[in-house]
């Protein structure tokens, strides 16, 4: 494992990515699981490196599993949390960028409302960014963890099918998974209110090896894993849903729906949960959730992503 | 003046030959060998952004841009800040336009009284002050009963209604174009339904009325077949399409870079997201594109016009979802299209016709004179789009940084070279 072999400068996405780039995120995923494993989870490979966490959007979860990763590694960790859009705060994202070009960061993680927004920071800054979630677009270190968790429970994912259910429309996680598993060798069958799904996606026009449905007893037949997606109550406002009962009802994930995967299928959920909407609580603290792996499994993950782009020492 | 040697296309008279032509009073001769001669372009639909808006482009910088992209006329939108809805304002866009001595404008009156969609503009008035046609273009009239009124109303005054179809609630919060490219892109779309409804309410109203309205940039298959089918039933209607319409697909927000017609590999040249691929209506699936330029030859499609909508950096060099729409059109429509015409999408004459006295019938203004108004291009110039090369305040093109072919080296206006 030395980071040389890996060549890519930011992470912005992982639509791109080869298998092989996949599997070296991954195996680097599982050293880095060691060291938290350690009574003392601190590894000096980022020594004198400073990763800048930029939030523009709330977000607690994936911020501090970031910051957690960071210190890990041993880098200097500085917070730039801003809520509401750079607009509503008078202050441009070009403005942004100016300062943390000026700031000197070796990585800039950036999560942010509007999709795209990585892109636009990385044309602009010497240092490395990674994207920690931008609008409906990407959170390829969402997916990372998602494909690490499944794997330590399945073993592979090839030839393996992992439905996904809930707000696919709205959803960087439905997108990312959908790259990385495909790139694993996983089907992917995508689920939700026939509002909630791409317009494309659901006409006909999928990506290759996703299959889409509206409905879920058909989505969850045989699958290998089943993700649920988190629910915004926006959606009900906006008119694309009647109401949370009927989407619970209908979409909700209950262990009588579940009766119909493979036996023990995994469920994962990107949190924060909705439990009786999205997800029945039954399930959630049930012997088939893997919540809390995933969690762990996160901060391995964005250990191995920011060593991979800036560590320059092998992990002791 | 004399121009010898050319090639002029002459879509009056339906001819393509090499013969002379005598241009104005000055004496002199210029040896345009190698060169095509063609009448001056007109556009119809033109942001000019003054007043109000001067820091992305100005009448007199517009106006130059128009000529160096072969325009001699065009007609310039009314949104504007104030809105062009009173005499007094259409007077001083003509006299800054006149002292500028490039590209002659004709502005356009805005339908509402500042473009609200409350209440009509004093049309009369502004027909004699020269407004050539009415329009809301940027915040497309909603209000159906009030379209009638403005369709009648404006049959009163001999002019056009020109409409940018779009229904504005199914749109809203759209970036581009519904469908694959924005499914990966994680981008609000804007479904073609949302102007397929609009041109369908549109042909209805002006069957009902009698009053002539212009479909302004129809960007979709379907937009198309409905002109066709009005047409056909002699519902008094036209339509234009832009070059960016007529060339670039909605994967260019994903960073592809190559024509409709250049069936390359199609991979992605660019970073996505590109702010200036950001245009209103959106670019369009490959289908779309072959819908449009088969209405473009059969002539359900009258007139090209590019809908230059130039911007300063501070609205472009945003996210995605907070940039303005638009794109800078005037001076690379020409190169654009010749490049389609030399892969043999379209006939260089029917080119020439749809950028000349097709617009001109749209609007009802005189067919543009071989005497008077006449531009030189030379095909085989190659020229590199760049922020320096464009004359147009509004940088905010994807073509930045691409070799184009065809070049205009002169234009003349009312007799008056105005481009050397």
């Amino acid at each position: 494992m030395t980071p040389g072999r890996w060549s890519r400068h930011d992470i912005l996405d992982v639509d791109d990515w080869s298998r092989e780039e996949f599997e070296m995120v991954l195996s680097t995923t599982e050293a880095m699981r060691e060291v938290l494993d350690r009574p003392i989870k601190r590894t000096p490979v980022l020594r004198g490196k400073t990763v800048v966490l930029f939030f523009a959007e709330a977000s607690t979860r994936t911020r501090v599993s970031f910051e957690l990763a960071a210190k890990a590694l041993s880098a200097d960790v500085v917070n730039i949390t801003s809520s509401g859009s750079s607009v509503e705060k008078g202050e441009s994202l070009l403005d942004s960028v100016r300062t943390l070009q000026a700031l000197g960061g070796d990585v800039i993680v950036l999560r942010h409302g509007s999709s795209g927004a990585p892109y636009f920071v990385a044309d602009r800054v010497e240092a490395s960014v990674v994207n920690a979630g931008d609008g409906w677009h990407a959170h390829p270190s969402q997916a990372l963890l998602d494909a690490f968790t499944l794997r330590a429970r399945l073993g592979t994912l090839s030839n393996k099918t992992v439905a996904i259910v809930g707000d696919v429309l709205h959803s960087r996680v439905a997108r990312s998974n959908v790259h990385a598993l495909r790139a694993l060798g996983a089907e992917v069958v995508l689920c939700g209110p026939p509002t909630l799904l791409p317009a494309a996606w659901r006409c006909g026009h999928a990506p290759a090896g996703v299959r889409v449905e509206t409905d879920l007893g058909r989505a969850l037949e045989g699958v290998d894993a089943v993700m649920a997606l988190r629910l915004q109550k926006e959606r009900m406002s906006a008119g694309l849903l009647p109401s949370t009962r009927e989407y619970a009802r209908v979409w909700g994930i209950t262990e009588a729906r579940l009766a119909v995967t493979k036996p023990g299928a995994p469920v994962l959920h990107p949190g924060p949960l909705n439990e009786g909407v999205e997800i029945a609580a039954a399930v959630a603290r049930g012997p088939r959730a893997v919540i809390e792996e995933q969690v762990t499994n996160g901060v391995a993950v964005r250990m191995a992503l920011l060593y991979l782009l800036a560590g320059t020492e092998v992990p002791d | 003046m004399r121009i010898v040697g050319a090639r002029v296309i002459d879509p009056t008279s339906g001819t393509d030959e090499i013969r002379e032509l005598s241009i104005g009073d000055r004496a002199g001769t210029i040896d345009a060998a190698g060169l095509i001669a063609t009448p001056g372009f007109i556009d119809l639909h033109t942001h000019l952004r003054e007043p109000g808006f001067e820091e992305s482009e100005t009448i007199a910088d517009g106006a130059r841009a128009a000529l160096r992209g072969g325009f001699t006329t065009v007609c310039c939108m009314p949104n504007t800040e104030p809105v062009l809805d009173a005499p007094g304002l259409l007077e001083e866009v003509r006299e800054r336009a006149a002292a500028a001595k490039a590209a002659r404008v004709l502005p356009i009156g805005s339908i509402t009284r500042a473009r609200k969609g409350v209440a009509l503009s004093d049309m009369a008035e502004l027909a004699d002050a020269g407004a050539v046609a009415f329009s809301d273009d940027g915040a497309p009239l909603q209000d159906a009963r009030l379209m009638r009124y403005a369709l009648e109303y404006a049959r009163a005054t001999g002019r056009v209604i020109a409409d940018h179809a779009q229904d504005a609630v199914l749109a809203a919060n759209g970036v581009m174009h519904e469908g694959e490219a924005s499914a990966l892109l994680g981008l609000p779309g804007i479904p073609s339904a949302a102007e397929e409804t609009a041109i369908a309410r549109d042909l209805a109203l002006a069957r009902l009325t009698g009053g002539r309205v212009h479909i302004a940039h129809v960007s979709t298959a379907r937009g198309v077949s409905l002109v066709r089918a009005a047409k056909r039933e002699g519902v008094p209607v036209t339509c234009e399409v832009t070059p960016h319409h007529l060339a670039l697909t909605d994967d260019w927000v994903a960073g592809d870079r190559t024509f409709a017609w250049d069936r390359r590999n199609g991979s992605a040249a660019a970073a996505p997201y590109d702010t200036a691929t950001k245009v209103n209506p959106p670019l369009r699936p490959r289908a779309d594109i072959e819908a449009l330029w088969q209405g473009l030859r059969d002539g359900t499609i009258d007139a090209i016009a590019t809908d230059h909508a130039p911007h300063a950096s501070t609205y472009k060099d945003v996210e995605y979802d907070q940039a303005a729409f638009g794109i800078s059109g005037l001076e690379t429509a020409l190169s654009v299209l010749l490049d389609a015409a030399g892969a043999g999408w379209i006939d260089l004459g029917v080119l020439i016709e749809r950028l000349t006295v097709g617009p001109a019938r749209c609007f009802g203004l005189d067919a543009p004179s071989l005497a008077r108004d006449v531009v030189l291009i030379d095909p085989d110039a190659e020229w590199t789009v760049a922020i320096d090369a464009l004359i147009s305040r509004g940088k905010n093109t994807p073509l930045l940084g691409r070799r184009m072919g065809g070049r205009v080296v002169a234009a003349f206006v009312e007799g008056e070279q105005r481009l050397e």
